[in-house]
């Protein structure tokens, strides 16, 4: 028989009897950072790329969500700082090594490049807005005029964005659930997901609609290559990592991952969509809902299962 | 100067003794531990052994919490001891969710709090906490680029081990066994 | 006061300021990161004192912060007790300073309303009401049917008064409950006890072997110290004991000795080292008398007749006795400390202190050292009034080798129904909780209900106090001056208790106390100085030093007066024995109507499904005072039951699982206990470590937690020769459902 335990006592809240220093505030704000780097992402690429006409809504209506979701997911980060007065010291310090500084100042860039993108198409949705001040004016000319530079740099930010949040867990090698290289594409290819449901609800173009309920395959496709080769590398690594890719297959989190993020949110959607490219129509909004739910569970479920994994005692 | 600690597993009582006099030495908040110790066990009565174990942050070398804080505020001090500057915490939990041992815990005042070699005692030229108390004299401090230092003159007589090495941390703690 | 006493829970009460620190509830916020330190002028003030956590006393120093709130406790470096180290429950000390659940003020029992409370008292009150009824019970009865029961301390000055009222019926738990049986055999054999800390030499000894001491789960300050110098050394450590405990661990031989046997192996080990001509001849020629009877008496004990009773191999019997034998006279075979075990255990001790002397340990280097210490005078009081009663005449002719007052005697002679010579009738309890500390608590509670009076002195409210009369709060050891500790060691030391903080809320220490009380009596000549600094400075001085030195010094050691810490070769030496030799053969056991050499006996065994139930000490817990102490309940806030995978496999337990105990009697354990699963316990035992399973509501951190084995211990085992009561003959079942509601007390 083996023994292993702890003879005093140690019982640090948060950390014993299992990690649990991250709730709903990051899951949270990986959901909505992801889903506006893919809408933000994909309205650049789609601008650079000459498409505003045929995809407007991408382009021009979608990004609005954006800010709405950054600060919000801003918000819910600074809920979860525990030691809130000194937050400012993320933006007078960068550390290139830590994929949380990073992040800090892709959101200090990309915030407000989102609101400057929302503010040169206020007019699609308010079309007597009145800027009042002349500066404003000057200012949104001059943004016009280089909007093509302002596209490359939210598209480079937003990717950076989308992927970065699975850099920073996976540089937590202490957590072997968290430790793998393609957690990084697997969080970018579901945040593209989610912003493309976005437009896929927004949009009233028929076209633009199909084209986004086709990305949002290739993107499920995409997901769910990256799961399976996931699971694969785990069950072929360490001890650790077989235990940790156990929480998924027979463990507490098998049931809420397999149902909520794969059938639910990627399996589902698929099949309905491909339906609906084979012309039977399905209401645009149930897919989409279930792929943006699809999103926010795959951040939870990582996120509560990933401090659950471990490699002592 | 690269400060280390050896704890002989062969003297090793389990009395936790190291724990309290750090928690009283550096205030630690009831509930919270910076040490804790560990008894391993294995075989079948009447064929026993067991080792037991004072544990603390490794202080390593290759410190994940040191590369993953966002403002710096974990870093290496003199010797390579890992410090936390409270001010520049801000407590988002990177580094707690980065040790693979665990070592580190949310101090109630919000900043994240871990074992310091009791730091402020090394420039005072005292050891820390843990080792002045121990009443077994199972643990060992000093400097492993003194020869003649405590630490570096146990760790060359006696064979010893690390912590999960294969999380490639290079930890500073060594157990003597 | 009503016929039936309740036990009363002591709520939330005192007035008194509570000083409690702000920031972190414990130690001052001093240094609140490293920086810091470089700030704070580290002009830190430290008093001197020794520990009361447990009986070891180590010396120290008390840390304050500049605001001069107590910090840290720290050992002294000149200390031999603890060589600048202390233990984990000195270091966490503070806690007990700081324990917002401490007795605040004097409480009375009054009845209120049908129901009996306790009510806040002034001083003069409380002191009032006791010293009035003692002189109740002094008229009705005579002043020797009032007892003391004390621990620690304080005991000097409650048996200063207690002497001083006319009674001498003063007994201390720690004779009849632990370790009479060893000092009664080590005094039957070599004239001398083994004092407190034991004169065993362990850093310079060559095999140490432990007969159920769990040296490293009993924290011995300087044992365990010593024992980790000695591991250093390569000494060889010999371990029986049926639980592989920490020291088994750290040993080269472990003997899984089946519980209650140990009788057989010692009278074996002694029969292999007779017969192998591996005893010390010299030695034993020299200085020992009835070897030949001895001899005769272990003829037949061989190891393997051993071996039937015992289950150790003949050859493990035979390699250790080998063992032994190559290291003797650095051998030190302990006497062990708690050894009220069976009922037999001062012959169990003998058999111990035979090994010994035949071994040619005692009085050699690696074996025992002949202690020395300082002889302080105490204040000059008039003589005490010889009682006309004695504690040997309550129940004549029982326990005729005790030389110390028999607690449980004096507990027995306070139920009428046992008709003894004279009634005990009120009891003063000082720094000891009865009800943790004396095995059947049924009789003890019957006993208490007998009383006129019950004075319970203490820091916390422990059991004892819910059934007192009156109860006066004593403050910590770290709030007051004490005794001079003279405790004799390798050199003569003294050691300062002086206080760092002033007495919490409306609470005296143990001198100012018994000096009310003796005031009150009409006893003050006995109480002459005022003040304890006053009665210190004029002791010091009488021996070349003085307050002023030993509050800068805090110890001051001495160098023995002769080159005599071990025997020199071939020294005359004259045993306080009535033969003036070491009585291998003991003639004063033989004249008190036993057996004058250790016999074995066989004891009970548990039935189907019962499994014996064996207790003992963890390091970071001084038995149950320190339960609550905040520092030490993050170590450890309850006890474990461990069981052997294969019973608990056919129990269906599980590790982590809650459950009760009920013993051979019906006794169901008071509160549920977790279930450690564990191969280091023996199949047919359950261990747990003791001062658990507190049943005071006040005591918010340990109120509830694990299980208290002494309400499971209801058969005792006396030893007929000193009454020694042994407690590890009770036995144990599980249960998983319990309707029965939480027990009182």
């Amino acid at each position: 028989m083996e023994e292993e335990l702890l003879v005093s006592g140690r019982m640090n809240h948060l950390i014993d009897p299992q990690l649990n220093i991250w709730h709903w505030e990051i899951p949270l704000y990986l959901f909505l950072g992801g889903m506006a780097a893919g809408i933000l992402s994909i309205a650049a690429l789609y601008f650079i790329r000459g498409r505003e006409k045929d995809y407007s809504t991408a382009v021009r209506l979608t990004p609005f969500l954006a800010p709405v979701l950054l600060v919000l997911g801003l918000i819910a980060l600074f809920i979860d700082l525990r030691h809130r007065l000194f937050f400012w010291q993320l933006y007078v310090n960068i550390r290139l090594q830590s994929p949380m500084s990073w992040g800090a100042w892709v959101l200090m860039v990309i915030t407000p490049v989102s609101f400057i993108w929302c503010a040169l198409h206020i007019k699609d949705i308010f079309p007597n807005w009145d800027w009042k001040f002349k500066w404003i004016y000057e200012i949104e000319s001059f943004f016009n005029k280089y909007k093509k530079v302002l596209a490359w740099i939210m598209l480079i930010y937003g990717i950076i964005l989308g992927i970065y949040t699975g850099i920073l867990l996976s540089a937590f090698n202490a957590r072997p659930l968290w430790n793998t290289s393609i957690l990084g594409p697997l969080f970018l290819a579901s945040g593209l997901s989610a912003g493309a449901a976005a437009t896929l609800i927004l949009s009233n173009d028929k076209a633009e609609r199909k084209q986004f309920a086709r990305i949002d395959l290739v993107l499920i496709g995409i997901e769910l290559f990256f799961i399976i080769h996931m699971f694969m590398g785990f069950l072929a690594s360490t001890q650790v990592q077989i235990e940790a890719a156990k929480l998924f297959l027979g463990g507490p989190y098998t049931v809420t991952f397999w149902i909520f993020v794969v059938i639910l949110g990627m399996l589902i959607p698929a099949l309905l969509e491909f339906m609906e490219l084979g012309k039977f129509h399905i209401p645009a909004i149930v897919p989409a809902v279930l792929v943006i739910f699809g999103s926010l569970m795959l951040r939870f479920i990582i996120v509560y299962a990933g401090q659950v994994s471990r490699w002592l005692y | 100067m690269r400060y280390a600690m050896a704890v002989d597993t062969r003297k090793c009582v389990g009395c936790s003794d190291c724990v309290v006099a750090c928690q009283t030495e550096n205030d630690v908040p009831h509930g919270f531990c910076r040490e804790w110790v560990v008894e391993t066990m294995n075989g079948t009565y009447p064929q026993l052994e067991i080792e037991i174990r004072s544990e603390r942050c490794n202080h390593c070398i290759n410190a994940p919490c040191v590369r993953c804080c966002p403002t710096g505020a974990s870093h290496f001090a003199e010797g390579g001891i890992v410090i936390v500057e409270h001010n520049k915490c801000i407590g988002c939990g990177a580094c707690m969710a980065s040790c693979p041992y665990d070592a580190r815990y949310p101090h109630p005042s919000g900043y994240v709090d871990k074992c310091t070699f009791c730091i402020h005692r090394i420039k005072e030229g005292l050891k820390p906490a843990c080792a002045a108390v121990c009443p077994t004299k199972c643990i060992y401090f000093g400097d492993l680029n003194d020869p003649n230092s405590d630490v570096s003159v146990v760790l060359k007589k006696r064979k010893s081990k690390t912590l999960i090495p294969e999380a490639g941390t290079k930890p500073q703690l060594y157990f003597l066994i | 006061m009503a016929s039936r006493r309740d036990f009363i829970k002591i709520s939330a009460m005192g007035a008194g300021v509570l000083v409690l620190t702000k920031g972190t509830f414990g130690a001052a916020k001093l240094l609140t990161s490293p920086d810091e330190a470089k700030k704070l002028k580290v002009d830190l003030k430290r008093t001197p004192t020794y520990c009361e956590v447990c009986f070891w006393k180590c010396a120290g120093w008390v840390y304050k912060t500049s605001e001069g709130k107590i910090w840290k406790i720290i050992g002294n470096d000149e200390d031999q007790h603890s060589n600048g180290r202390f233990c984990p429950r000195g270091t966490g000390g503070v806690g007990m300073y700081y324990d917002e659940d401490r007795l605040k003020t004097p409480l009375i029992r009054v009845e209120e309303r049908g129901r009996q409370v306790f009510r806040e008292a002034s001083w003069d009150e409380a002191l009032d009401y006791v010293a009035s009824k003692m002189k109740d019970i002094s008229s009705k009865y005579g002043s020797e049917s009032m007892a003391l029961f004390t621990h620690g301390n304080g005991s000097s000055y409650f048996t200063n008064l207690m002497k001083a009222f006319g009674s001498a019926n003063i007994a201390e738990p720690s004779y009849a409950q632990c370790k009479g049986p060893r000092d009664e055999a080590f005094l039957a054999t070599f004239g001398e006890e083994v004092y407190s800390p034991e004169v065993t030499d362990i850093r310079d000894t060559k095999c140490l072997v432990l007969i159920g001491s769990h040296i490293g789960e009993n924290m011995h300050n300087g044992q365990i110290q010593e024992m980790s110098d000695a591991i250093d050394k390569g000494v060889t450590i010999i371990t029986v004991d049926p639980r592989f405990s920490t020291a088994a661990g750290k040993s080269k031989y472990w003997l899984p000795i089946k519980p209650s046997t140990d009788i057989a192996l010692l009278l074996s080990w002694i029969h292999e080292i007779i017969y192998n001509n591996y005893y010390d001849k010299n030695y034993v020629e020299k200085y020992c008398s009835g070897f030949d009877k001895l001899k005769e008496h272990v003829r037949d004990f061989t190891p393997e007749w051993a071996y039937g009773i015992t289950t150790i191999k003949p050859d493990l019997i035979r390699k250790t006795a080998k063992e032994m034998s190559n290291a003797s006279p650095a051998v030190i075979i302990h006497p062990g400390r708690h050894v009220t075990w069976y009922g037999d255990d001062t012959q169990r001790v003998r058999a111990i202190a035979i090994l010994n002397a035949l071994l040619g340990s005692w009085g050699r280097r690696g074996g025992f050292y002949r202690p020395a210490k300082y002889e302080v005078p105490s204040a000059k009081i008039p003589k005490y009034a010889e009682p006309k009663k004695a504690w040997t005449d309550l129940f004549p002719g029982k326990y005729p080798i005790a030389s110390s007052p028999v607690s449980n005697l004096l507990i027995d002679g306070s139920i009428p129904g046992n008709k003894p010579a004279y009634p005990i009738k009120g009891w003063i309890v000082n720094a000891t909780n009865l009800i943790s500390s004396i095995p059947d608590q049924a009789n003890t509670l019957k006993a208490i209900q007998n009383l006129d009076l019950l004075v319970a002195v203490d820091t916390m409210p422990m059991e004892i106090t819910g059934w007192a009369d009156v109860v006066l709060p004593e403050c910590t050891y770290l709030e007051r001056y004490d005794v001079l500790r003279v405790s004799p060691h390798r050199k003569p030391a003294l050691a300062l208790r002086m206080p760092a903080a002033e007495p919490m809320n409306n609470t005296r220490s143990a001198y100012n106390i018994a000096r009310g009380l003796a005031l009150k009596l009409d006893l003050g000549a006995y109480f002459p100085f005022e003040k304890q600094e006053e009665l210190l400075d004029w002791q010091l001085k009488q021996v070349g030093s003085s307050l002023e030195e030993m509050q800068r010094i805090g110890v001051k050691t001495k160098e023995r007066e002769a080159d005599d810490l071990y025997f020199a070769e071939n020294e005359n030496v004259t045993f306080s024995t009535d033969s003036g030799k070491i009585e291998l053969y003991s003639k004063s056991i033989e004249q008190a109507g036993f057996d004058p050499l250790p016999k074995y006996t066989a004891h009970e065994e548990p039935s189907e499904g019962y499994y014996r139930l064996i207790y003992g000490r963890t390091p970071q817990h001084t038995f149950g005072r320190t339960s609550n102490n905040p520092n030490l309940t993050d170590l450890m806030h309850e006890n474990t039951v461990w069981i052997n995978p294969k019973i608990s496999k056919a129990w269906g337990l599980i590790n982590g699982q809650y459950i009760w105990l009920k013993n051979q009697d019906g006794v169901i354990s008071n509160f549920k206990i977790k279930v450690r699963v564990t191969e280091r316990i023996r199949w047919d035992s359950v261990y747990m470590v003791h001062g658990f399973g507190h049943s005071q509501k006040q005591m918010k951190r340990c109120f509830g937690k694990g299980a208290s084995d002494t309400r499971l211990i209801t058969k005792v085992l006396t030893d007929p020769l000193m009454g020694g009561t042994g407690m590890r003959s009770n036995f144990v079942t599980f249960v998983t459902e319990n309707s029965e509601k939480e027990v009182a007390s």
